[in-house]
């Protein structure tokens, strides 16, 4: 393979990687906090928990618009190959973040109607549902799909399997958590202390999960297990686990002195381990376990041509994200929220 | 092969009904946004209060219609891979690429000042804020010039190669890609449309306002007249130049899509001197067009511009290159009717403006009022006359419908296209119920919410979208 067609697409990789990466920890507070809605009964409190978000969230989400786009762009292949694979569980996700998405506007705007607990109930249950679905296409892709001359050949089902179902109850676990840290840094008073309550919980779930996952991950395909323990490779990886436990360490310590940001970074620093850890699992698969990036990529012009845009882009767009966060920065309590 | 036959009906039925209704709130964000950007900038200019009324009125529209068409759309990036995975594979190199530029030039950036405009005011400043709505409005822009660009191609395909191992279409000159020969014409017209379709929704609103306002007797407010000018010179305007458009599309797809246009127009045979059907019903197994009425010479010189040029007939092109005549010959003629209606609604508020009876006419307010919908209806019979007439292609001439669909099984595609329907006619049902109760308020008149509301975070406008913008006097 000569130089760009081999390069293009490691790099695509890496650009891939980390717009899912943001996605993830971005529109996974958010997710978090529709979930939260199960615990927090208060109509008062819940307007603070949206409106904590309420002004970033259609950007946080806009990352995983990304993801599907340069997918499409740069690795058709298996944009072609996964997306009907995991129809099922893309459809679910799609269709719950169509809920959790206008639930937003319409949980307020249908107040004089008196139906607007309905939409609570869209959004939390909205919230639940992707979250899930996130972790279970995760899990079908790190399973792998079953691909005849690059084309999807299996079944309708064939994502649903115990692994995959597992992933998508950590994942729950994991937005939550983010979501319940995220509170704690923008919230006062009764909801900052249930949140850091509900955290020291959702952390040990997400814990477990993780424990469960990684063990299980290794065994499900031969180079899975030959990445983790093969000499030197192991001297690469090991610091992934004792970092967890680290992190585990910090996060604990973070809540008992009621620090307002460690337990956030903490569980974040938790997602970007585990992400990590799985792309190590599965590189250079695109679509475990038959197709590389390579497989999968589009011609070296197409992949250069977004690769500059990219390069100037991004970028921007980061520095303008940021600056709305800024805008948006600072505590959210009751008072703002409804008078 | 029954199955696989259902299955690609399915999926098309699919794309269309969510395309469908995606494309009615982008088009409206893309109209509002351009018309709250003009608002907050004479606002700043002439420090008026009736501008900021009316942002305050249209931008929590604004804020639904805006929501509707993220989730809607977010459907649609998806779709292609999971229903359309063959034409993704081989057209990803270059439909991918150009919706991934769609992303990272409008979506983030809308998305990115969306939450400032909506909640920023007391927190950036006027001239900021200002400068967030112009990035929204500006975004919604760029996303529409993108999509169509991909459209575009898939209509005129142009500067690829075919990878011959693959069947990949490879690209060559991106600038020729984009540019490519529909482009210009479907931008300018598409672009229009949206400005019409939400200059009648602005209009049909403030009509109906003035109707109710005098049945009962009052005054009629400040805002509600300022909209139903501006929506007026809009239509005014806009409308005849969108027929023009219109016009310079139709002529541009005869070159490049001649079958097309003689589905649209329902002619079988090639003629010089050809007539214009006004109506009739294309029959595809007969090869006739039914209960023709005709108007003579009209069909050449409406397609030519000159009374003898040549109208190609659908008998020169093989029965399975014929896109299905009976629908788009009748969506095409209610979208020219419709523009015609317009330019007359146009028209006939000028001649009210100029006998100063802009805002006492009943005949007018009557007419803004059943136009409402016209400028939405349009445009969507004019995407089907645009895709229906592509037909049987996906990427015209080169790679057909039915060779570009998923290997799903029947199932999944039942499944989701029932779930499609129930949940959108859930979602975008109530939406749109609310966002007639939210037009059959009156605009509010301005100053008392500021001392009302002065002191509250901005933030608070979430609760309370009725004081989105409050405490103006916060900024600067
Ligand atoms: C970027 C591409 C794109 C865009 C912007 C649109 N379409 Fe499209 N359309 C397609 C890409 C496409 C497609 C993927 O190429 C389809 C799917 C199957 C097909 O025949 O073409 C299609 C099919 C398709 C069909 C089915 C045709 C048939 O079965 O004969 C209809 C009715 C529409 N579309 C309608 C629309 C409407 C109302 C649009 C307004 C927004 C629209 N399309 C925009
Ligand atoms: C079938 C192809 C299409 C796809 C895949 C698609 C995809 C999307 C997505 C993912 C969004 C949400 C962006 C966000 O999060 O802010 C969106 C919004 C938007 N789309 Fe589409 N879209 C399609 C067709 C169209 C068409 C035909 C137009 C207009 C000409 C259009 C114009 C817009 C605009 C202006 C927005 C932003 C405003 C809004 O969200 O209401 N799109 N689209
Ligand atoms: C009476 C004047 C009009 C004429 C002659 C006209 C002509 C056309 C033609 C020929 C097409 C098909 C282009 C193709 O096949 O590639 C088209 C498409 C379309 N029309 Fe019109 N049109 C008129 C009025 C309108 C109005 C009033 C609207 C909406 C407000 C509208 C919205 C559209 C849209 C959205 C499309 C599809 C997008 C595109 O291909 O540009 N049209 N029109």
């Amino acid at each position: 393979m000569s130089g760009a067609a081999y390069w293009l697409p490691v790099i695509w990789t890496v650009i891939l990687a980390a717009a899912i990466l943001i996605y993830v920890i971005l529109d996974g507070f958010d997710l978090g906090i529709g979930m939260l809605f199960a615990v927090e009964r208060d109509q008062g409190r819940r307007d603070v928990m949206v409106n904590t978000v309420a002004p970033v969230w259609d950007g946080n989400e806009t990352w995983m618009i990304l993801g599907g786009a340069t997918l499409y762009g740069v690795f058709p292949g298996a944009y072609a190959t996964l997306l009907p694979a995991l129809y099922l569980p893309i459809l679910l996700m799609v269709l719950a973040l169509i809920f959790r998405g206008v639930a937003f506007e319409f949980r307020i705007m249908t107040r004089d109607s008196g139906r607007s607990g309905l939409w609570d109930v869209a959004f939390m249950g909205g919230s639940a549902t992707a979250a899930f679905c996130q972790g279970a296409i995760l899990g079908g892709v790190i399973q792998g799909v079953s691909v005849t001359k690059g084309a999807f050949n299996g079944g309708p089902l064939d994502w649903l399997t115990p692994f995959s179902i597992l992933c998508g109850l950590s994942v729950m676990c994991g937005y939550a958590l983010l979501g319940a840290c995220w509170l704690v840094w923008r919230t006062t008073g009764v909801l900052e202390a249930s949140c850091r309550h509900w955290a020291r919980r959702l952390a040990i779930g997400l814990f477990v999960g993780i424990v469960a996952v990684s063990l299980w991950t290794p065994i499900l395909h031969e180079p899975y297990l030959v990445r983790w323990t093969d000499w030197p490779n192991i001297l690469f990886v090991a610091p992934v686990p004792v970092l967890v436990i680290l992190l585990a360490f910090l996060f604990v310590r973070g809540l008992q002195r009621e620090h307002p940001v460690a337990p956030f970074l903490c569980a974040l620093g938790w997602f970007f381990l585990c992400f990590t850890g799985l792309g190590i699992s599965i590189f250079p698969y695109m679509v475990p376990p038959s197709l590389t990036l390579w497989d999968v990529s589009s011609p070296p012009s197409s992949q250069a041509f977004q690769l500059v845009g990219t390069a100037i882009l991004l970028p921007i767009i980061l520095t303008y994200t940021v600056y709305s966060y800024r805008v948006f920065r600072g505590k959210v309590t009751e008072a703002d929220a409804y008078h | 092969m029954v199955s696989a036959a259902s299955a690609l009906l399915l999926a098309r039925f699919q794309f269309a009904f969510t395309v469908g209704v995606h494309i009615v709130f982008p088009a409206f964000s893309i109209g509002l946004a351009a018309y709250l950007a003009v608002l907050e900038g004479l606002w700043l200019r002439t420090d008026k209060q009736v501008y900021l009324d009316l942002y305050r009125y249209w931008i929590k529209i604004f804020s639904v219609v805006f929501g509707m068409g993220v989730v809607s759309g977010l459907v649609m990036s998806y779709e292609f891979g999971t229903n359309w995975s063959v034409f993704s594979q081989k057209a990803g190199p270059i439909t991918g690429v150009l919706l991934s530029y769609e992303v990272m030039t409008a979506f983030f950036l809308e998305a990115g000042f969306l939450g400032v405009m909506l909640f920023g005011m007391n927190k950036v400043g006027r001239g900021l804020h200002f400068a967030a709505t112009c990035c929204v409005s500006v975004g919604t822009l760029i996303s529409m010039t993108w999509i169509l660009a991909s459209n575009s191609w898939m209509q005129t395909p142009a500067s690829y190669s075919i990878d011959p191992a693959t069947g990949r279409f490879m690209p060559e000159d991106w600038l020729a890609i984009i540019f490519n020969p529909s482009f210009p014409y479907r931008l300018v017209h598409m672009g229009m449309a949206a400005f019409l379709s939400v200059a009648f929704i602005i209009g049909g609103t403030a009509a109906w306002h003035m109707m109710r306002d005098r049945r009962k007797g009052l005054p009629i407010s400040q805002p509600v007249k300022v909209m139903f000018s501006m929506a007026m010179w809009m239509a005014t305007i806009v409308a005849p130049l969108q027929i023009l458009a219109g016009d310079a599309h139709g002529l541009n797809t005869l070159k490049h899509q001649p079958v097309k246009i003689a589905a649209l127009e329902g002619d079988w045979e090639t003629e010089s001197r050809a007539p214009e059907i006004l109506f009739g019903i294309p029959n595809m197994k007969t090869e006739h067009t039914d209960y023709a009425i005709k108007l003579p010479f009209a069909g050449s010189l409406i397609l030519t511009h000159s009374l003898d040029g040549k109208v190609p007939g659908m008998k020169d092109f093989p029965a399975d290159q014929r896109p299905p005549s009976p629908i788009i010959f009748f969506t095409f003629r209610i979208m020219i009717a419709l523009g015609m209606l317009m330019a007359a609604t146009g028209f006939l508020s000028l001649y009210m403006r100029w006998r100063g009876r802009l805002f006492t006419s009943p005949l007018l307010h009557r007419m803004a009022l059943v136009m409402a919908p016209s400028g939405f209806l349009a445009l969507l019979c004019g995407w089907v006359t645009t895709e229906v007439g592509r037909q049987p292609w996906t990427v015209y001439g080169l790679l057909r419908t039915a060779d570009s669909v998923s290997p799903i099984m029947l199932p999944s595609m039942a499944i989701s296209m029932t779930a499609f329907v129930v949940v959108y006619v859930i979602v975008f049902g109530t939406g749109i119920g609310i966002l007639l109760r939210m037009l059959s308020r009156q605009p509010e008149e301005g100053e008392h919410d500021l001392s009302e509301q002065g002191t509250a975070s901005v933030l608070g406008t979430r609760s309370h979208p009725e004081t989105v913008l409050s405490s103006p006097d916060h900024g600067a």
